[in-house]
């Protein structure tokens, strides 16, 4: 794992959600781990919603410098942001606001990313209308990667349907996601997985035979449960 | 099985409209319905259809106005500062019986207020900030998917009543993703068909027909006055034949709330609850706000209901609504949070039992 990681990808495709996963786990086995949310594109749903649950996990949160529940879409950071990624003992996750637009904040801290010890993983899911073939997922990297002056290193495959997920989902995700590998020459890193769904998933992993479907199991911290209560037709 | 989309709220909405044939959309951003005019103005294009960013939500009402009286299909989307922009211009809609749809994406007010959801809009929507006798039907979806149907009708409802369809969302369905079916993609009325499907429509008369004037002036009272009798005879009409709703497990309930929009689903998890508490609970979802679902109302179960509570993201707008419909039959309450601020269902269940005064 290197020291920095930079979370991208299109709008809704669960950056954040994956991000946020991404910083706790790490802190189980390193001891200092920072989260930035850079997240300037959108004002809901951002990483920095779950401060308290990151924080008593022991990961600090960077974002900007008026407070955990200022909303306004002000495009402001912390120069705060720059410590963990100046300070070689941090872990640093960065979850980066969706597609080229949001993913151009990250030019003014080029210089921390250009090294070697720096990841650029961009999230997809085949469930997105806009990144649900090898052809488009493959124009939104590239989108991505001219905005930034970066190269995503690797895939995530983070295909889901929120609650109404089946394992047919994620496996759909790992093709487009493998096709899109060998074309961009870039790994297929993970393949985001539920907790509950973790055993059925791996089942079938196992009854396919698909060795290289590397499961990441998450717990989802970023959406109420009410959002989900079954209404209307 | 048609396979399930992911998407965003506005995305949906935007989608939604195009597929009901909307080729023409007047935009000014403003959060949180912001990816409407974004995929409008990226998409829209590609189907036929015109995109401009206006100058102001003014401005954008009033090229709407035009592009109405010319019989395309308009949809206007904002939030709620900005819809309190285009008052003057939806009641000139009404007066001359255009068609437009209005997505409101409603976020914390008064004044420039927060950019979280709310539904203190309510008022507003139901009963018009704009001049003169007038109603705008008003919908009132809770998912993304009731959204996107609501939205793929709203514009046969605003061409059959030729009156502004308002959709009210919030700032939680606007920017929250859910699993969706696209509704299928309908054809846009071809320039050519326009006179013969709205015959009002500024088309051009071509020497062929007498002219038609679109004008919301009159200079005699006695006009005006028989003009609006006549025109009244649409909103009993739309009262008879428009509102919808969804009630739930009514018989044997001691409690009634009644909620709209995304607050619905906050409440049906509180139901949960309660329930599990031994407390019976049901539920009343106007589903159209104007007009409002009056005969919901009468599937109240007299026999064991105490108490109706309308739980709002206002201070207490829809509860006078309620109150109008039950007529002091039953006590009326108030659950709510305001300014942005979100109830979850553990708070509504709480404050259920105080109010039900349940240890």
């Amino acid at each position: 794992m290197k020291r920095i990681t930079l979370i991208v990808g299109h709008y809704g495709s669960g950056k954040t959600e994956f991000s946020v996963n991404l910083a706790i786990d790490l802190r189980k086995k390193y001891r200092k781990v920072a989260i930035l949310d850079l997240d300037i594109a959108n004002p809901y749903f951002r990483s920095r919603e779950r401060k308290r649950v990151l924080e008593e996990n022991g990961v600090d949160i960077h974002f900007n410098s008026y407070g955990h529940d200022i909303t306004e879409d002000l495009p402001a950071i912390s120069a705060t942001i720059k410590a963990p990624l100046e300070n070689r003992s941090y872990m640093t996750v960065a979850d980066v606001g969706g597609n080229d637009s949001g993913a151009r904040i990250l030019n003014q801290f080029e210089k921390y990313f250009k090294g070697n010890d720096c990841d650029m993983f961009c999230v997809i899911n085949a469930n997105r209308p806009e990144t649900s073939t090898v052809e488009s997922a493959k124009r939104h990297i590239r989108m991505i990667e001219e905005e930034t002056g970066l190269r995503v290193t690797g895939l995530i495959n983070n295909t889901h349907l929120l609650r109404e997920t089946e394992v047919s989902d994620i496996l759909d995700g790992y093709r487009l996601c493998k096709t899109l590998s060998q074309i961009l020459d870039v790994p297929l890193v993970w393949n985001v997985c539920v907790k509950e769904m973790v055993l059925e998933l791996g089942e079938e992993k196992d009854r396919r035979g698909l060795d290289d479907l590397i499961i990441y199991p998450i717990e989802l911290y970023m959406r109420p449960e009410w959002l989900d209560a079954k209404v209307g037709s | 099985m048609i396979k399930k989309k992911l998407m965003k709220g506005n995305e949906g909405f935007a989608i939604s409209a195009i597929n009901a044939g909307c080729r023409y959309y007047f935009g000014y951003p403003i959060t949180p319905q912001n990816e409407v005019p974004e995929y409008m103005s990226r998409e829209l294009a590609n189907y036929g259809g015109a995109f401009i960013q206006a100058e102001s939500e003014l401005a954008a009402i009033n090229m709407a106005y035009g592009a109405a009286a010319a019989g395309g299909r308009v949809l206007i989307t904002s939030s709620s500062p900005g819809i309190a922009l285009m008052q003057e211009g939806i009641s000139l809609f009404s007066s001359v019986q255009l068609p437009v749809v209005i997505i409101n994406v409603m976020r914390g007010g008064p004044g420039i207020g927060s950019i979280q959801p709310s539904q203190a809009d309510y008022e507003q929507v139901t009963r018009g900030g704009g001049n003169g006798d007038y109603h705008t039907i008003v919908y009132a979806p809770a998912s993304i998917q009731e959204a996107m149907n609501m939205i793929y009708k709203a514009f046969d409802v605003a061409d059959e009543y030729r009156n502004p369809v308002i959709i009210a969302a919030d700032g939680m369905l606007g920017q929250m993703m859910e699993p969706v079916v696209i509704p299928e993609m309908k054809e846009a009325i071809t320039e050519e068909r326009i006179s013969e499907v709205k015959p009002y429509a500024l088309t051009g008369h071509k020497n062929k027909r007498a002219k038609n004037v679109i004008n919301s002036v009159f200079l005699k009272q006695e006009m005006l006055e028989d003009y609006l009798n006549e025109y009244w005879k649409k909103y009993i009409k739309a009262e008879e034949e428009l509102p919808e709703w969804e009630n739930t497990k009514l018989e044997g309930a001691e409690v009634v709330f009644v909620a709209y929009g995304s607050t619905s689903r906050v409440v049906i998890e509180a139901m949960k609850i309660l329930e599990a508490e031994g407390i019976k609970t049901g539920l009343i979802r106007p589903k159209t706000i104007w007009p409002f679902p009056k005969k919901a109302f009468d599937e109240i179960d007299p026999e064991t209901t105490k108490k109706v509570i309308s739980v709002e993201l206002s201070m207490g707008q829809m509860i006078n609504d309620v109150k109008l419909v039950l007529e002091g039959k039953y006590p009326v309450e108030l659950i709510n949070r305001v300014g942005g601020m979100l109830l979850d269902p553990i708070e509504v269940a709480e404050r259920t039992k105080k109010i039900m005064e349940v240890k």
